[in-house]
């Protein structure tokens, strides 16, 4: 008790001499705190804003479109790196002699190499050596050049609600039908092959959706000009560098994740399946999967959320996420330093609670279910 | 009679199942799919090998004063050549290296002596971590016995990245240990600073400590008193990996049995005691290899003490590319940097995985 008591007194005192410190520096310079600063005009540009913004905006709105870069990059990483992950972790595990070589050697590669290394080489290397505008890769409608990936632009006519609204019926028709045939199969035994007629039914509606509206769509093509390229939609080179080396340098850990999570179950369990005449498929979806995805689950969360805190080394190429707007540019120009740094590591976390709240929840989902 | 009963021998197994035909049939060709991707990765493997060979190997340059020397069109290693010292050392005076080779010698000796039956392990231990570190210390920094002495903001290259690790593992070792028993503690107030600080730095990413050690210890350090930039690094990663490492070692102490605890309880042993002679051996032991991949994360980790303005292996490479005599050696800088952290990671996985299977004769469950 006295011990706890002695320890808590130690540090609060600590943090009263560390605020007390702070308080009295900060007078000295003569910085003034408190969140007035994000009120006022930013004054720079961000290379990326999904949403509007101008040099003009202020210095909040410059921290929420910093906040939608660094979730926009973090979600497409993990769903990127998810797929990369599973197909490099049945890989190395396939009878393919040359294909679990060759995944291993991806994997190794990748893991024993710094983050910030592989995204230099990414930025700087690779990117930076593509050809000038004027010379653009072509691939079909795609331009490649030193400026970024240039795609066709969708633009949305009169109509496409309608297209949409047929996808929606479609979807939810779809999944009347899985719900129906799963109940009479728990009735009669019988199954109903639900899942293609559905996508079926998802195919051939939402066409039928889009050619009643008149294919209510157009495509503005990038096109190339002397020393630019116009139209079409645009994937910066930072954005690029940032996402490749996030989700191939996750992937090479997922994979190494899942290829645990399926050893883990044990080969008595494909055996017992298979006396039990199942086919392969249904043996790796009905059996392994599930048993699988227990032991996989709590690393992948981790990874995820790794993958969310190593976002923030886009900052060193200049993708502009939370630490190089927040941290970097806000920063050097307002000179407040604790409402800055605090801004950030409570988005972090936030951004790690919420993952890991998500992922509880389906890792409890998942989980046996013991009396 | 008796008749002698004489098994014919046994027939050779067919042609087509030993061999290294059969080998072939069995991992590449056994399927239609096996096939597609057998040639897939053929396929692969052309694409890739033969460029890269020729790029690395065959038209390479390997020695020469500027990138205009290098004329074959493959990568220009001379690049490496003339950095060399830089990439190791830093901007580290030259006349100096020998201090830095003579403490990293010393240190391997120092290891390579745990080998040594005759040698009191206590004494070598404290002299490897209390010890060392000051005699390595006044080499680095100089200052005594005619030393000359060099600023810290000329360390730099593979020095300072293997500095900055090996001091962020060994001093988050002891702060990790008590952040774990802390975090077990059945005291709410203790558990709570140590839950507490634990899940604040693992829910932030490393820059934003580095940031807060570079610009915010600063503002909390009273009028006077002022750590410098590498000190405050420093802190920032011990902190950082302390937060891991108290995560790794909590592992450990949760898969000791609780019958160990009862039994040092039993034995009439205080907290402390039952903690040092009893628990904290065997859960150490258990989670070397939880401790080497913390090592591997945090070596690789310390590549981002860049971004606030440190010339680590990285940033020596980073900034030789911007010199106007070797402009487009990037490939080979990164390739160089890449092969150098590879090696030393990938050579600590494979430890740990050793050191695994060592152990693992004695913990087995069935």
């Amino acid at each position: 008790m006295l011990f706890q008591a002695v320890l808590l007194i130690l540090v609060v005192a600590f943090g009263y001499y560390l605020f007390h410190n702070l308080q009295a520096n900060l007078q000295d310079q003569g910085i003034s705190t408190g969140f007035a600063f994000l009120n006022e005009p930013a004054g720079f540009p961000i290379l990326i804003h999904l949403i509007d913004y101008t040099e003009a905006n202020s210095y909040g709105r410059a921290f929420v479109v910093a906040l939608i870069n660094t979730t926009v990059i973090s979600l497409m990483g993990i769903v990127l790196a998810t797929v990369i992950g599973v197909i490099m972790g049945l890989a190395r595990l396939s009878q393919n002699w040359l294909v679990a070589r060759l995944a291993t050697v991806y994997i190794e590669t990748l893991r024993n190499i710094p983050l910030l290394l592989q995204m230099f080489f990414w930025y700087f290397a690779v990117l930076a050596a593509l050809p000038h505008p004027r010379n653009s890769i072509e691939m079909g409608d795609f331009l490649l050049n030193k400026r970024g990936i240039y795609s066709p632009n969708p633009n949305f006519q009169d109509g496409f609600g309608i297209a949409v609204a047929a996808f929606v019926l479609a979807i939810m028709a779809a999944i009347a039908l899985i719900v129906w045939a799963k109940k009479r199969q728990k009735r009669t035994g019988v199954w109903f092959p639900a899942y293609w007629s559905s996508l079926g039914i998802i195919v051939v509606v939402t066409f039928l959706g889009f050619a009643l509206a008149g294919f209510p769509i157009e495509f503005d093509l990038p096109q190339k000009s002397r020393f630019n390229v116009s139209g079409g939609m645009v994937l910066v080179p930072e954005f690029v560098a940032v996402l490749l080396a996030l989700s191939t340098y996750t992937g090479a850990f997922i994979a190494e994740i899942v290829r645990a999570g399926i050893l883990s179950v044990s080969w008595g369990q494909t055996e017992a399946a298979r006396s039990l005449g199942l086919r392969d498929s249904l043996t790796q979806r009905l059996i392994v999967l599930p048993q699988a995805l227990r032991v996989i689950i709590p690393p992948l969360t981790s990874q995820y959320l790794n993958l969310a805190k190593n976002s923030s080394l886009g900052a060193a190429i200049a993708y502009p996420e939370l630490v190089a707007v927040v941290m970097g540019t806000t920063l050097n120009q307002t000179g407040q330093a604790i409402e800055t740094i605090g801004l950030c590591m409570l988005v972090y976390g936030t951004l790690s609670l919420s993952i890991s709240m998500f992922m509880n929840w389906y890792n409890k989902k998942m989980s046996l279910i013991e009396r | 009679m008796a008749i002698e009963f004489k098994p014919s021998p046994s027939l050779p197994p067919p042609q087509n199942s030993v061999g290294a035909v059969a080998w072939i049939r069995k991992n590449f060709f056994s399927s239609p799919l096996n096939v597609v991707l057998t040639v897939l990765s053929l396929y692969v493997l052309y694409l890739l090998i033969p460029p890269v060979l020729q790029w690395a190997v065959l038209d390479a340059t390997w020695s020469g004063e500027s990138k205009a020397a290098c004329t074959a069109g493959g990568a220009c290693w001379a690049f490496i050549a003339v950095y060399f010292d830089q990439f190791m050392y830093g901007l580290y005076p030259a006349d100096e290296y020998w201090r830095i080779n003579s403490a990293a010698l010393l240190l391997v000796a120092l290891v390579a002596m745990f080998a040594l039956k005759s040698v009191n392990k206590m004494w070598l231990g404290f002299t490897i971590i209390v010890l060392y570190p000051i005699v390595a210390y006044f080499l680095f920094a100089g200052g005594v016995l005619g030393l000359e002495v060099v600023e810290t903001s000329l360390w730099g290259g593979l020095f300072l990245t293997t500095l900055l690790g090996v001091v962020g593992i060994v001093a988050s070792l002891p702060l990790g240990v008590i952040l774990a028993l802390g975090r077990r503690s059945h005291m709410p107030i203790v558990k709570s600073v140590c839950v507490v600080f634990i899940e604040t730095i693992r829910a932030v990413p490393l820059i934003t400590i580095l940031f807060m050690a570079s610009v915010m210890i600063p503002l909390f350090l009273p009028d006077g008193l002022n750590f410098n930039k590498l000190l405050r690094v420093l802190i920032g990663i011990t902190m950082f990996s302390a937060a891991y490492m108290a995560e790794v070692i909590r592992g450990g102490l949760q898969a000791i049995p609780k019958g160990q605890y009862e039994a040092a309880d039993a034995m009439g042993l205080t907290y402390w005691q039952s903690m040092i002679l009893v628990i904290l051996p065997q859960a150490l032991k258990l989670v070397i290899p939880g401790i080497v991949n913390t090592f591997i994360g945090l070596f690789k980790d310390t590549t981002l003490v860049y971004i606030v303005g440190m010339f680590d292996l990285l940033g020596r490479i980073q900034a030789a590319t911007h010199d106007a005599n070797w402009l487009g050696t990037t490939t080979e800088g990164y390739a160089f940097a890449g092969f150098v952290y590879w090696a030393i990671c990938f050579g600590m996985s494979r430890y740990s995985m050793a050191v695994e299977r060592k152990l693992d004769t004695g913990h087995k469950r069935s």
